[in-house]
């Protein structure tokens, strides 16, 4: 079985892009599962089930999402295998901007969107910066220029990275996404002996372990203070 | 993905041996890519790229993802992919886009030997909804090589396409023009134009800027000026910009369009605009008067090319009746526009 990670801030089109791509991926005669990490809540489970594609969900709840997904990786993984897939696709809950659920074996795809804006792909981190595959969507709500502009800047941020415009709606580079991702992607032998990317963000200060109160007192473990500039400074 | 070969490219042993001073004297641009990596650095150190970033706390590196090695690989990619992309800007030339055959939905063959389109040509492109034809400007833009469902392939100056074309930002053949015809950025007009051509790394950008608004302005019903915010703009005046900073900005020869909308421009002039900076421009459209205006056009049914039909002399005569009757509706438009009662109307 081959695993694909795909990852990306909320609502930039994940899920749709996904399912485009599965269509292609069926018409190519691959048999393809979803498991789909999440926070709080989520209904794409049903959008998969709805395309009858095999999928699991998971919901961080109080954890941290992506702790949570490199803590279940392997299960799902052997739900896959068991499964006898052709290929299992993780979809990130897409939360915070810090953090890449992409291992270093498995082929890393980040979905982002023409409408978070220009300035977003140097405000998104290592979940852009290390990505093997970078898609941007919403490309036919913008115009050209803007699309242009957004494609150069995460150009800067990632230079390594095949840049790949889809519309999610009309799936209109789906199919071209489906043929990167069989060229590209390995088969996995086990998940046990892999790497992170990048290391999760550290955690393990009181408020993790779910202290609620407000003030110096109360934090112990891993704090770090914000720096305050002196007016004159600016 | 392909940064296994970086050890041995002369910018990657560059970048190992020069203070990063000389490396930024050489390739300014790169500066913006170790900026975005949340790299602050002094332009004027005497250090190598590597023996900055050792300077940096090893706690620090690791909390702001700054691994080394991974650093000195991207920076050295970028610096190639940006001499590559100003290289090509200068030098390279399109001739020819040819498109060999493929099969319909039933798998039948596409009646045609090969497609070959020219800068500055005008193809149209008519077909019910369904038939294919997104299929047909995807393939174009893919730079497809029999590996999309409809199995056609396309050549570049007779030659098969660079596979950096599929994916690099910067070097994208072909440009398109949608339907929806929005702006999200909160820029003004100015500004937006300046991001744009800074993107390109065009040289003398006020000059393009003011160029690109003039432009504009001549497609648009009511002018607007540089400052205006890009948000404010009318939807004409949005497409009017849009239509030239295509035309001029952007660095792909090949335009896809979608209908242009008739809503305030101008759009023989657009599409004359187009055609004069060399752009191969192809249209999917129904409206009469754009359709006759292309030199051919593709009958698409069933997902395949059904036929390709040259405007005949009898089809460019009744063209040029459409044309009157255009000009009589813009008249009349126009009139309306300035409060005018409308009193006669003539073909």
């Amino acid at each position: 079985m081959k695993l694909i990670t795909v990852s990306g801030p909320p609502s930039s089109g994940k899920t749709s892009v996904i399912l485009k791509t599965i269509e292609s991926l069926h018409v190519k005669k691959r048999s393809v599962a979803v498991a789909k990490f999440d926070c709080l809540s989520t209904d794409d489970d049903k959008r998969y089930a709805a395309a009858k594609i095999p999928v699991q969900k998971g919901l961080s709840g109080g954890l941290c999402p992506d702790h949570y997904f490199v803590s279940n990786i392997e299960e799902v993984c052997r739900w896959g295998d068991d499964g006898g897939f052709d290929l299992l696709i993780t979809e990130s809950a897409g939360l915070c901007n810090r953090c890449s659920p992409y291992f270093k074996e498995v082929l890393a795809v980040c979905v982002v969107d023409n409408l978070s804006g220009i300035g977003t792909p140097k405000k998104i981190g290592p979940l852009l910066k290390h990505a093997d595959i970078v898609v941007i969507t919403k490309g036919d709500i913008v115009s050209q220029a803007e699309r242009e502009v957004f494609a150069s800047r995460v150009g800067v941020v990632n230079p390594s990275a095949l840049v790949l415009h889809i519309n999610g709606l009309t799936g209109q580079g789906a199919f071209e996404l489906a043929s990167l991702i069989l060229d590209n992607a390995r088969p996995l032998p086990s998940v046990q002996e892999m790497h992170l990317r990048f290391p999760m963000p550290s955690a393990l200060c009181s408020y993790c372990l779910g202290e609620t109160r407000v003030g110096e007192a109360f934090q112990l473990g891993n704090v770090r203070k914000i720096v305050i500039k002196d007016k004159k400074e600016g | 993905m392909n940064t296994s070969l970086m050890h041995n490219s002369p910018i990657f042993r560059e970048l190992q041996d020069s203070p990063l001073a000389v490396i930024l004297k050489r390739y300014p641009f790169a500066a913006e890519h170790l900026e975005s990596l949340g790299f602050s650095f002094d332009f004027s150190s005497v250090l190598t790229l590597e023996q900055e970033l050792r300077c940096i706390d090893s706690l620090e590196r690791d909390e702001r993802g700054l691994c080394i090695e991974e650093v000195l690989k991207k920076t050295a990619l970028f610096i190639e992919q940006m001499l590559n992309f100003l290289g090509l800007q200068r030098e390279t030339r399109l001739e020819t886009v040819s498109l060999y055959p493929g099969f319909d939905k039933n798998g039948n063959p596409e009646g045609f030997d090969v497609l070959t389109f020219r800068p500055s040509e005008l193809i149209s492109i008519v077909g019910p909804t369904g038939s294919g034809k997104s299929r047909l400007l995807a393939d174009i833009e893919w730079m497809a090589q029999g590996d999309t469902p409809s199995g056609r392939r396309v050549m570049i100056n007779d030659r098969e396409p660079d596979r950096r074309f599929r994916f690099s930002a910067g070097e994208k053949l072909v440009a398109q023009l949608s339907q929806n015809m929005n702006f999200v950025m909160d820029l003004s007009v100015g500004e937006f134009l300046r991001i744009h051509a800074e993107s390109r790394f065009v040289e003398r950008q006020q000059q393009h800027v003011e160029a690109v608004v003039l432009k504009a302005n001549e497609l648009a019903g009511e002018p607007f000026s540089p400052e205006i915010a890009v948000t404010s703009l009318s939807g004409g005046q949005s497409r009017a910009l849009m239509i030239a900073d295509t035309a001029m900005l952007s660095g792909s020869p090949i335009v896809l369009i979608d209908e242009i909308e008739n809503a305030g421009i101008d759009r023989r002039k657009a599409l004359d605009l187009l055609l004069s900076k060399e752009k191969i421009v192809l249209m999917a459209t129904h409206d009469p008067l754009l359709a006759l205006t292309a030199d051919r056009r593709l009958v698409i049914g069933n997902g395949g090319i059904r036929e390709i039909i040259g405007t005949s002399s009898e089809e460019r005569a009744i063209l040029r009746r459409l044309e009157a009757l255009d000009r009589s509706l813009q008249r009349l438009r126009g009139e309306l526009r300035r409060g005018k009662r409308i009193s006669r109307f003539e073909m």
